[in-house]
């Protein structure tokens, strides 16, 4: 199946209480999907198609600040009007889930894939101090599992986690290997697993109140804190990566989601020219590897960072390996894929050349 | 005083006419003395204690003078971002079919910024209740124009008066929703005299016992009073908001039961 598919049919499987949405080019058959299944007549889960992407973040901050599983999806432009609501559910610790199918930009930009909003997804496109979790997907089966993780890590943290893919992976299709259905959480078993939703006050407890608002400064900062212990956390505890051919490596590409699948293929180009080339494929692009990109610079002579935009995560590359190698970018954007040999080439000139 | 009061022979049940719902937390209200949003915060809470669905109801705040509203209503609450409270109730409504969803929200946040979620969840027919609060100005950020503000009327950002060639004309929202074919209840009230009070109380009770029957949405506008924004006394607001705001904003039924009122010719100053 697509990896739009893959996502929209693991959302249910997972017990999703609601989708909300809004139609763009690469991802629309995320809904699509969801609307021909109707799963509100199977396990009663809500997809209604929203007038806008701020309506459909604005309602996961309804349904996610009643404890329900809620989830959307969009592409590149659409994600961007959705910042201020996700800054807005960082900051009342709300779980839900995003998927960014990433097409080329700046602005309407193109349909084609991307990895251009590395930055926006990782740093924060909203306003103040927050992250999300990311995840980077590189195969449809990914697009899958990662929904299910994406809301389990969501609700173990109380904070948006988004899946951030590409056209290319939303599109393609491949086998895909679906874990069992997880049924919906009852009513009951939300008000237990989710003591903090507002879901109607009872006599025996205090009324709740979701807002990311603290007009005192001092309970800001403390809100802040609590935020910024929470992101320590999962900085130590929540970091995914795959490393591939690294044992004898003394090069490395680095690169997450589709560019890793294209890297997969150089190293086979380049082992057969004789260059020993390996590669790190951060899962997790929040929290970023940092720790295990920094005892894998100790090991070899340099790192080619291979990204389709204009050299986004070499940023944090950098800065883990603190410059103690030389490493540099490769990367096309605009919605062109690098192919195979064009990487080891800039392998062999940038790198091992230059 | 409430110790003395309450040794008084006259404290007996048969005496007491009116208290304070326990809904109202007891802490200073953040609004200006005058102000019409304490009466309609006290004429929900009654609402809801009177139906007895305090555990039942989820409401949501906006951003405007009523931002806190949280602190003083004793039900769970969610606060939204500027505009977006149709947005979260549409959500919560759908994955909660069986609880009273109500926002509320000010001129600057239902019909300025908000105006796009507005018009959908009353085209949608979403099944929940919106308290519309129309004051004609942005009364938190300290008094600019809004998409409410009466021709001629000043605002810090209209300060020699609202031009309608160049700031075009207020926007009334609510007979604009009444069009739409997924609201059933569309009034428009107010609170500035007891007699207003008790119609108000009537409507924000009609609109929830709506919900029970799923009839899409209850849409009440108040018209209310900014007497620090329109640097009035609240009698002299009060009696401004007569004069000159309920011949553009005419109160009464719009639409009942999903039928339009025929209107009666009002009287319009010129």
């Amino acid at each position: 199946m697509k990896g739009n598919e893959a996502v929209a049919e693991a959302a249910i499987r997972a017990g999703c209480d609601g989708y909300f949405g809004y139609p763009i080019t690469p991802q629309s058959e995320i809904m699509e999907y969801l609307m021909t299944m109707k799963p509100y007549e199977t396990t009663g889960m809500v997809v209604l198609q929203a007038e806008s992407e701020v309506a459909s973040i604005n309602m996961l901050y309804g349904g996610g600040g009643t404890g329900k599983m809620v989830m959307t999806s969009s592409s590149s432009p659409g994600i961007s009007l959705m910042q201020e609501g996700l800054s807005y559910m960082a900051g009342a610790e709300l779980p839900a889930l995003l998927v960014n199918v990433v097409r080329g930009g700046p602005g309407l930009g193109t349909i084609q894939p991307s990895q251009g909003d590395y930055f926006q997804a990782v740093k924060g496109g909203g306003h103040g101090d927050y992250k999300i979790i990311v995840l980077a997907p590189a195969s449809v089966q990914e697009m899958a599992d990662f929904a299910k993780l994406g809301f389990e890590l969501a609700f173990k943290y109380r904070m948006p986690t988004m899946i951030l893919s590409d056209g290319a992976i939303g599109q393609m299709m491949e086998k895909v290997e679906l874990f069992d259905p997880i049924p919906r959480r009852t009513e009951a078993e939300v008000l237990t697993q989710c003591p903090w939703a507002a879901t109607g006050k009872p006599k025996n407890r205090d009324h709740i109140v979701i807002t990311s608002l603290d007009l005192d400064p001092a309970g800001q900062e403390r809100l802040n804190l609590r935020l910024q212990a929470k992101y320590r956390q999962i900085e130590k505890e929540e970091v995914r990566y795959e490393m591939i051919s690294c044992e004898d490596a003394e090069y490395i590409f680095v690169a997450f989601g589709l560019s890793a699948r294209i890297c997969q293929k150089s190293i086979n180009l380049a082992r057969s020219k004789g260059i020993k080339v390996g590669l790190f494929r951060p899962i997790t692009l929040y929290p970023f590897p940092v720790n295990q990109i920094a005892e894998l610079a100790k090991k070899v002579k340099g790192m080619l960072v291979v990204e389709m935009n204009a050299g986004q995560m070499i940023e944090d590359v950098r800065l883990a390996a603190d410059c103690s190698l030389k490493i540099e970018h490769y990367g096309r954007f605009g919605g062109i894929i690098p192919a195979p040999d064009e990487v080891v080439k800039a392998m062999e000139k940038q790198i091992i050349g230059g | 005083m409430e110790e003395q009061f309450a040794k008084l022979d006259i404290r007996k049940d048969e005496n007491i006419v009116y208290k304070r719902t326990d809904l109202l937390i007891d802490r200073p209200l953040s609004y200006c003395p005058g102000c019409g949003h304490g009466v309609v915060h006290r004429l929900l809470m009654e609402t809801i204690e009177e139906m007895g669905i305090q555990d039942k109801t989820i409401g949501i705040s906006p951003v405007g003078c009523s931002v806190l509203a949280y602190d003083f209503m004793n039900i769970d609450m969610l606060g939204a971002a500027h505009g977006r409270a149709p947005a979260l109730a549409t959500a919560i409504k759908r994955m909660w079919p069986d609880r009273f969803v109500f926002t509320y929200q000010g001129d600057g946040d239902l019909a300025a910024i908000g105006t796009a979620e507005t018009i959908h969840v009353c085209n949608r027919g979403e099944h929940f209740t919106m308290i519309f609060i129309n004051n004609g100005i942005y009364g938190m950020t300290g008094g600019q124009m809004a998409p409410t503000t009466l021709p001629n009327m000043r605002s810090s950002t209209c300060p020699y008066g609202r031009d309608t060639n160049i700031m075009g004309f207020p926007l009334k929202m609510t007979e604009l929703v009444a069009q739409l074919p997924g609201t059933y209840y569309v009034t428009r009230q107010a609170v500035h005299t007891p007699s207003s009070v008790r119609k108000a109380k009537k409507a924000i009770r009609k609109a929830f016992e709506n919900q029970k029957n799923n009839t899409g949405i209850s849409f009440i506008e108040v018209v209310s009073n900014c007497n620090s924004g329109w640097k009035m006394t609240p009698v002299q607001s009060n009696k401004w908001m007569e004069e000159h705001m309920f011949p553009f904003f005419p109160l009464g039924d719009i639409k009942v039961d999903g039928k339009m009122v025929e209107q009666k010719e009002t009287v319009t100053k010129e």
